[in-house]
Parts: structure tokens; C-alpha cells; sequence
């Protein structure tokens, strides 16, 4: 058993998504107090290109498991490739994004290994060499310390969470070519929809603002879609005008939606009931469009502005194309 | 076609939650079924609907409370339940979960398996996915969509992944994770609910599936609970409620000035 952490980086259009640097920078960290070096494996098909770049981030060493049969994405293909390289290895600690691929990927690879997995974890500690975990419950209504009794530990990670170290570019990092067969695949990627345009991804996106109710109508939602367009921002959505039809769940910010920490978070016409703001609520800053003063999305906003939204709306969207015009 | 559908008791998505002595109080905690069990739940009756025949059966592990989420499920339309319910269960972590789960399923036949995609209680998103990999069968999670084929021996499933949707093929049996848009649940009636309460729910426990209680509960967990927190309150912050217009100006000078993060 080493000390080692061993983060899967994840790749999309044949390069490391951010998530990839931000468990590089955590887990040197702990690799660190373990007395052990932080590790990165890639998957892939056609990905030598990425070694390069994970080392400048700070992997020690880059696993690569380069084969046609893992050019997609498949639970069973990665965790085949994934459970050897693991027993081969012995990682202290499997670190994983909390994304669509990890979240699916790591409770397959834990049960293959018989280990247990701490999920959208936002904290590392160690404690008299255990590791302490603290990842968020009830959309975050409560925080939980969960400790890890089997090794390898495995955790995903929540984006946006932990800073990215700076590449060094002067980093180079051993390269070693594993087994990339990815076995028996009986789930198969058939086809990508892709949606139309770059949609940026609320868990990913640094500015989120997001409509609820108070726009009154689907179509008023072209407002806030001006606003983020403006500010670069992803487009979120209250569940009340998601249920109503206006925008397709995969907008939905809270409870049985998405949990977003972005570092600004624009509500325009929500009031904020309470599984909103669990989804919303660790953004660095928040500011609030509404016209009911007692609205409870108040409590929680930075700055709050009491007033019609389509009188606010335009307005800021003005200023920050300014402000972008000065910058 | 036997369609499972494993279900649980959460706290309502309305609950206040509070802490005492560093766990989550539940003292006056409301239970609703999963949101997300209840597309699987809507998912299995339309596939019994489409094919024409077939058979759901729930599955629940859980305290005395899990009865009445298998209840709204036979309320709706499911034919069985069953209540997997031993004292070596409680405290079970998501593997334990899954494990008392596969060996209940192990025991009777089944095509297809539905799950949430996460329970809002504790978030691990975990059970489903560990379940089939316990019962060494293909899975789909967070599932928008869903088809049989013809010959019921295979699924295209839609998943939910950032920029778009994969287009799944897998063959049955598989576990399928639902999430919020794959269907839209259906209200009990009242005649449905009135059966239901008659209704005896056989309960299975460990040794009646087959499970080693020391490989299940508290004293198995690969991970434990140590402690629960609330977390920090976010101190109030400015609020205008002069002029629309000078307000907004104000807010945005103050996110570039104050702020620094435009």
C-alpha cells in the first residue's frame, strides 16, 4: 500500500477539463501530509497530448490507458481498466470530479474494489493518518465529516471547489502506458446529442444568473439569457419554471436540481424557497432582483435589489457591457 | 417482463433541517417518498402499460417507514413489495445498501431494475450504480429517457450529461437510475390508496435473503458518519429599494469596485 493519490483526469475534446487540475492541486496536498506523490491516469483514445499538461499541473507520474475501446465514455470499460490499475498500484486515495462521467464512474469502481466512496466532497483532513472527508447532505442543508475506513480511499469532488494550481511549465512527468483494454462493454454509447450552441455548464460556470418566476412569462427568460450572455455566464433556472415547462430540467438549480457554487450568482425573480437556496447558497457572492422585499433570497444575497426586474435586468446588462467595453 | 423498483423514505424537501449532539435531528422530520423514486416508480407502470403485461415489484430496506413508501407505490399501481427489514441493516452506508438490495433481488427474477438517481436525504447518488455492478448487470444513470425494444431483451436510455445527452444501448437485465424529466409521476387515487391499506407487505430479513449481518448496518460501513454540521449562515448583505435604475448601477459598480470579480 503507498501513500500515493491517483486523480482521474478527466478529458473532453482531447484535453484536461478543469476539474482534472483543481484534484491535482488537492491532491498533492494530502499526497503531501501522506508522505506520497499525487498521481494522474487519463483514458482515452488518441490522448498522449494530455500527459504533458497534467504534469505541468503537477502529476508525478501519468498513467495512460490509450486504446480505441475507451474513446467513449463507458462505465464498465473505465472501471475495467481502472479497478487493475488501482490493484496494481495501491493508491492511498482514488480522486475522482464530481461530473456526469465521475459520478457514474466511482460508485462502479468502488464496488469493484469493495471499498467505500465519499461523494461531491468539498473538504480533505487527516487525522491521525485517517482521512476525515466533509461533503455536503440535504443539497447542503447540513455538512457531514464522513470518515473513510477502507483503502483505497475514494472520493468525487465537487467543481469549482478547490483552486487550480498554476502550471509550471517546466514540469515534466514520467509517463507510463497501462493496459487499456476495457474488456466486456455491454452499455454502449450509441449516440451524442449535442445541445445546440456552447451552453456553459452550471457545476462548472464561474458566473450563473438565473430566472425564476417573477419573469412572468418563458418568453421574458430571453432577459436573463442577455444578462449572462453579457457576463459569460451559465443559465440557471428556479423549479418553478422548470415544472411550469419554460426551461427543460437540466436548467434547475436546488434541491432536485443542480447544486451550483459559482463565484457570482444573479437571481432575477426568484424568491427563494428553501431546496433553491440549498442549491445556490455557497456562491461566493449573491445578488438578488426582486420585488418583494420580504422575499427569502434576500437573506442570503450580498447586495439585494428591491425593484421590477425588467426595469433592473436591462440596466445591469448595460453597465457590464460597459464595464467589459472599459476592461 | 419484471420490472423492480427499489425505493426509500426521505425527509421532505420542505424540512428545516436541524442538528443535535452532531447528527441530523429528525425528531420532527416529515417522510415523503425519494422525488426521484417516484419517476422510477411512474417509469416501470408505463412499461407495463406500453408492453401490456408484466409485473413491478418494490423493494425497500429501512426502518418501519419504508413500508409507506412501498404503500404510495402500490397505491399507484405496483402488484408486490417487499420490506427488507433486520435490525444488522440499520446504519447500512450505500454499499451495505446495495448489498442487501442484490441479495433480495438474487431471489426473485427480474428484466429490469429502476432506482433514483440519488436519494436527498444523504446525496451519495450511489446505490443504483453499486447494485448493478453487486448483480454484475449493465447500468444507466441519470436516465431522461427511455425505450424497450420489440423483443424486450434491450434498452435505449438517454443520460444527462453536461453539453447534451448520451444515447445508451444496453442489454436487460440493466439498472436504470432515473432523473427528474423522464416522465411526469401520477397521483394515486382514491380507490388506489384505500386497497393499499389492507394491504400486508411481506418483510424479508437477512437471513430469508441471505445476507451475513456482518457484512451489513454500522459495523460494516466503509464509510461512517462522523459528524453533521449546519452550515456557516450567510450574513445579510445590502439591499436597495430606492430606484430601479440607480440601484442596479450602484450593484454593478459594487461587484467590480467591492467585490472584484468582474
Amino acid at each position: 500500500m503507498s501513500n500515493d493519490v491517483l486523480v482521474l483526469a478527466e478529458i473532453r475534446d482531447g484535453a484536461p477539463k478543469k476539474i482534472s487540475f483543481e484534484m491535482l492541486g488537492e491532491g498533492q496536498r494530502i499526497a503531501d501530509q501522506l508522505g506520497g506523490r499525487a498521481h494522474a491516469v487519463a483514458l482515452g483514445h488518441g490522448i498522449g497530448d494530455v500527459a504533458a499538461t497534467l504534469a505541468q499541473y503537477g502529476a508525478q507520474k501519468v498513467f495512460l490507458a490509450d486504446d480505441p475501446s475507451l474513446e467513449d465514455y463507458t462505465a464498465e470499460g473505465y472501471t475495467n481498466v481502472l479497478a487493475n490499475l488501482i490493484k496494481q498500484t495501491e493508491p492511498a486515495l482514488v480522486l475522482l470530479g464530481a461530473t456526469t462521467t465521475g459520478k457514474d464512474l466511482a460508485p462502479r469502481l468502488a464496488a469493484r474494489l469493495a471499498v467505500g466512496l465519499a461523494s461531491d466532497c468539498t473538504g480533505f483532513t487527516l487525522q491521525d493518518g485517517e482521512l476525515l472527508v466533509t461533503r455536503p447532505i440535504y443539497a447542503g442543508k447540513a455538512i457531514a465529516t464522513v470518515k473513510e475506513e477502507v483503502r483505497p480511499y475514494m472520493a468525487t469532488i465537487r467543481p469549482n471547489i478547490f483552486s487550480a494550481p498554476e502550471p509550471d511549465t517546466s514540469r515534466e512527468a514520467t509517463v507510463e502506458n497501462i493496459p487499456a483494454d476495457a474488456g466486456q462493454i455491454r452499455a454502449k454509447v450509441v449516440e451524442m446529442i449535442k445541445e445546440a450552441g456552447d451552453r456553459i455548464e452550471l457545476t462548472e460556470a464561474d458566473i450563473v444568473v438565473s430566472g425564476g418566476r417573477g419573469l412572468k412569462a418563458p418568453e421574458n427568460f430571453a432577459l436573463v439569457e442577455e444578462l449572462a450572455g453579457v457576463l459569460g455566464a451559465a443559465v440557471g433556472a428556479s423549479r418553478a419554471v422548470v415544472d411550469a415547462g419554460w426551461k427543460d430540467h437540466s436548467y434547475q438549480v436546488g434541491q432536485t436540481g443542480k447544486v451550483v457554487t459559482p463565484t457570482l450568482y444573479i437571481a432575477c425573480g426568484i424568491s427563494g424557497a428553501i431546496q433553491h437556496l440549498a442549491g445556490m447558497k455557497t456562491s461566493r457572492y449573491i445578488v438578488a432582483v426582486n420585488k418583494d422585499p420580504e422575499a427569502p433570497i434576500f437573506k442570503v444575497a450580498d447586495y439585494g435589489i428591491v425593484g421590477d426586474l425588467f426595469k433592473v435586468v436591462p440596466v445591469l446588462v448595460e453597465e457590464f457591457g460597459k464595464m467589459k467595453a472599459e476592461a | 417482463m419484471h420490472v423492480v423498483i427499489c425505493v426509500k423514505q426521505v425527509p421532505d424537501t420542505e424540512t428545516k433541517i436541524r442538528v443535535k449532539d452532531g447528527q441530523v435531528d429528525h425528531s420532527e422530520t416529515k417522510y415523503v417518498v425519494n422525488p426521484y423514486d417516484e419517476y422510477a416508480v411512474e417509469e416501470g407502470l408505463r412499461i407495463k402499460e406500453r408492453l401490456g403485461e408484466g409485473k413491478i415489484t418494490l423493494a425497500s430496506t429501512g426502518p418501519e417507514r419504508a413500508k409507506d413508501a412501498l404503500k404510495s407505490g402500490l397505491a399507484v399501481g405496483a402488484d408486490e413489495a417487499i420490506h427488507l427489514v433486520d435490525e444488522a441493516f440499520e446504519g447500512s452506508d450505500p454499499y451495505a445498501t446495495a448489498l442487501i438490495l442484490s441479495k433480495a433481488l438474487q431471489k426473485i427474477d427480474y428484466d429490469i431494475v429502476f432506482c433514483g438517481k440519488q436519494g436527498v436525504d444523504e446525496d451519495h447518488a450511489q446505490v443504483g450504480i453499486i447494485l448493478a455492478e453487486l448483480l454484475d448487470i449493465p447500468h444507466v444513470s441519470v436516465v431522461t429517457l427511455l425505450e424497450i425494444s420489440d423483443d424486450q431483451k434491450s434498452i435505449l436510455a438517454h443520460r444527462e450529461v453536461e453539453g447534451g445527452h448520451e444515447v445508451i444501448e444496453a442489454p436487460l437485465p440493466a439498472v436504470i437510475t432515473a432523473q427528474k424529466g423522464l416522465n411526469e409521476p401520477r397521483y394515486a387515487s382514491i380507490k388506489g390508496i384505500m386497497a393499499v391499506k389492507k394491504k400486508v407487505i411481506p418483510e424479508w430479513n437477512a437471513e430469508e435473503i441471505g445476507v451475513d449481518a456482518e457484512a451489513v448496518g454500522t459495523r460494516a460501513a466503509k464509510i461512517a458518519f462522523a459528524e453533521v454540521t449546519l452550515p456557516p449562515e450567510r450574513a445579510g448583505g445590502r439591499v436597495f429599494d430606492e430606484d430601479p435604475v440607480q440601484d442596479a448601477i450602484k450593484v454593478a459598480h459594487l461587484l467590480r469596485d467591492e467585490a472584484k470579480i468582474l
